[in-house]
């Protein structure tokens, strides 16, 4: 289905990653957001705040990021698609309406614009280290989708790519920018509102009385309803049957949370994306995401011009991570690079999919700065060196 | 064989969840047998309606209504409220829970959907106590009752629910017992029929773990003095409803006043803002006082 043209700003513009965020949001048909100040990522609510009220948009700026996470999801039963933007800190105080999210398979997106943590950090500068928060942040066990754009164009797209996602499988979804890609202005091209993909929510066909709300279809994924349609639905964060009943058990327990997890890691070959260059042969492959992506591809450069064989593989979704294909590739090469703003957290992923095929050498760093790509090209020389 | 009469209320509650989790004695289903009869009289659209609570023993009420329901999580009914609202102000919105979720964990959003002036009925079942965790000392719990937190006494000051309401913008604050049955199903039904932040706090027994606790019997004894020690007072000065240890409880209704919702004020500004090049939004049903 094609995109509201209320929300499409066709053309093309200069704008930084998290205007670009927005305007990614507000052309997929995003028409509630709250929000709560929180540096690298208040732009993109301060362009929310000015561009809805004359798109029929609601913005509201909640008491703390807590409010701001549950606000969505009211604003989603009530039949809008909704999100909220913080950075590390609000992302932590947003963890359990991430899980509430993923149990009432609310679709939702969270715009997470990474800086140096923990605690309060470096509000400023970029970190990448919100990564397995992201995955694992609230308690119990779920799955969602995180995507990682490198550059404003992508920030534009993924947006869109994270509404559409959150639609198709009813979870929340990450949108993991970082402070260099949220502050970088570069040019971004925003195509007709025919041009870009909506995905509809999955509305029920059923009537109230047939319609079961958490009844799975054949992907795993129940079909929705809203709040005033006459099905008077229940939704509830406690571990619920097909009806959304408060169900007190194992069994109940087991069929739920298996689905809500199997929905996802079985369905990981249609959600997964990542960009590959020169892996075919390559001795090294560079596993990368958002700004390091960049800082990466100089590093590759400086080791291909010394003659080496250098592949790259630059994750677009970081969950659910690409594990078939890491694993694939693992015994086919010397070794895996992972350079990443944080002392080791997507590197962990990649040593756990090769699974002892290959070596894989974290390049960490604390945040606050990107790597030197010397760096990075350092360790892809020690990484061959060793092999040999 | 003597035909079988149905109560009224089973039509607002999903029977098949009958029984409830409540204990003998408890008020919060005298509440809920208020809220249902509220409904009746109020004559709302049941289609139209959502009821939306946190977590504890007050939380499950939503549960078992059966209206659109959204049980969610523990102090934050009132920022989903504030989404659900918002995104369609068609729907009427109801916020029911327990003083433990909407004034401590939840007091932040409390003092600010408030402030807001958002179009909610807020109803809070206030009985001194956290219920559903075993009889914790709460926000409203009087000074020098005990509880297992408390085990030597409480000896913080309480939080006087109709003052704080009023104070933070509530268009509507009233405060009844359980055992002021009619009046509560007045208030419930005034409050329905009303715009703006709507404030009713309920005095309701815990004989399981309150009372017991403190040896004030069962829930009959509470209703005992419910009926002894509450003077009915409309339009009391909020700052002098504070409810101490078995203390006298003043009742009524303490304010009804008319303030711009959130979506009033914000048509009004964007309005002035960009003439007509701004569309209003809905701003939901009209309701007359």
């Amino acid at each position: 289905m094609a995109a509201d043209p209320s929300g499409v700003l066709t053309g093309q513009h200069y704008l930084d990653g998290n205007h670009a965020a927005c305007e990614g949001a507000l052309a997929v048909g995003c028409r509630f957001a709250a929000g709560y100040p929180i540096t690298p990522s208040t732009e993109v609510v301060e362009r929310i705040a000015s561009r809805f009220p004359l798109m029929g948009g609601i913005f509201i700026q909640m008491e703390d990021e807590i409010a701001a996470s549950i606000a969505i999801q009211g604003a989603v039963w009530a039949g809008k698609k909704a999100m909220t933007v913080t950075s590390g800190p609000g992302l932590s105080l947003m963890m359990e309406h991430v899980g509430l999210a993923a149990m009432s398979e609310c679709p939702c997106v969270f715009v997470d614009v990474q800086r140096g943590g923990p605690s309060t950090g470096l509000p400023t500068l970029p970190g990448q280290a919100d990564m397995m928060q992201a995955r694992w942040g609230s308690h119990g066990d779920y799955e969602i989708i995180a995507l990682c754009p490198q550059s404003p164009q992508e920030c534009f797209d993924l947006a869109i790519d994270a509404f559409n996602l959150a639609e198709t499988w009813r979870v929340p979804v990450m949108l993991m920018l970082d402070e260099c890609v949220g502050h970088m202005t570069e040019r971004v091209v925003i195509p007709t509102p025919d041009k870009i993909n909506v995905v509809e929510r999955r509305w029920t066909t059923k009537k109230p009385g047939e319609y079961l709300p958490f009844e799975p279809g054949p992907d795993m994924v129940p079909d929705m309803v809203k709040a005033g349609d006459g099905y008077r639905m229940y939704v509830t964060g406690l571990t619920h049957n097909e009806k959304g009943y408060p169900v007190m058990n194992h069994i109940a327990q087991e069929k739920l949370i298996h689905r809500l997890v199997d929905k996802i890691r079985l369905n990981a070959d249609k959600i997964c994306r990542w960009e590959e260059d020169q892996t075919d042969g390559a001795d090294i492959v560079v596993l990368s995401y958002g700004i390091t992506s960049r800082v990466a591809q100089r590093a590759v450069e400086m080791a291909r011009s010394k003659g080496l064989k250098v592949g790259t593989m630059r994750l677009i979704v970081a969950w659910p991570f690409p594990e078939k294909r890491v694993r694939e590739l693992a015994p086919k090469i010397k070794a895996f690079v992972v350079p990443e703003l944080n002392y080791g957290q997507m590197a962990f992923e990649v040593e756990r999919a090769a699974a002892g095929q290959t070596k894989t050498v974290l390049v960490p760093h604390g945040g606050g700065e990107v790597h030197e790509p010397e760096v990075i090209a350092e360790a892809i020389f020690q990484a061959a060196r060793s092999i040999n | 064989m003597t035909e079988q009469s149905t109560n009224p209320v089973n039509a607002y509650l999903r029977m098949d969840r009958m029984p409830s989790i409540w204990c003998p004695g408890c008020g919060i289903g005298t509440s809920v047998n208020c809220f249902a009869n509220a409904l009746t009289q109020a004559k709302v659209d049941l289609k139209k309606t959502a009821i939306v609570s946190g977590i504890g023993c007050t939380g499950r009420v939503s549960g078992y209504m059966a209206l659109d329901s959204f049980h969610t999580t523990h102090g934050r009914a009132l920022p989903f409220a504030t989404g659900l609202k918002l995104a369609n102000p068609e729907l009427n919105v109801v916020v029911y829970s327990g003083e433990g979720d909407l004034i401590a964990i939840g007091g932040n959003h409390f003092i600010h959907a408030a402030r807001r002036n958002l179009d909610v009925l807020c109803i809070c079942v206030n009985n001194f106590t956290y219920g559903m965790t075993g009889g914790q000392v709460s926000p409203t719990s009087p000074g020098t009752a005990r509880f297992t937190t408390a085990p030597y006494g409480q000896f913080e000051e309480p939080f006087n629910l109709p003052h704080l309401a009023e104070s933070c913008g509530a268009t509507y604050v009233a405060r009844w017992t359980t055992f002021h049955v009619r009046e509560l199903t007045k208030a419930m039904r005034d409050g329905l029929k009303k715009k703006g932040f709507r404030f009713i706090e309920v005095i309701s027994p815990c004989p399981t773990l309150y009372q017991r606790r403190n040896k004030l019997g069962d829930g009959l004894d509470a209703m005992k003095y419910y009926r002894e020690k509450s003077v009915k007072k409309n339009n009391a000065d909020t700052r002098e409803l504070r409810i101490d240890f078995q203390s006298e409880i003043t009742v009524g209704t303490f304010v009804d006043r008319e303030r711009p919702t959130f979506l009033e004020a914000m048509n009004k500004q964007f309005s002035a803002v960009f003439g007509d090049k701004y569309k209003p939004y809905p701003e939901g049903p009209s309701k007359n006082g």
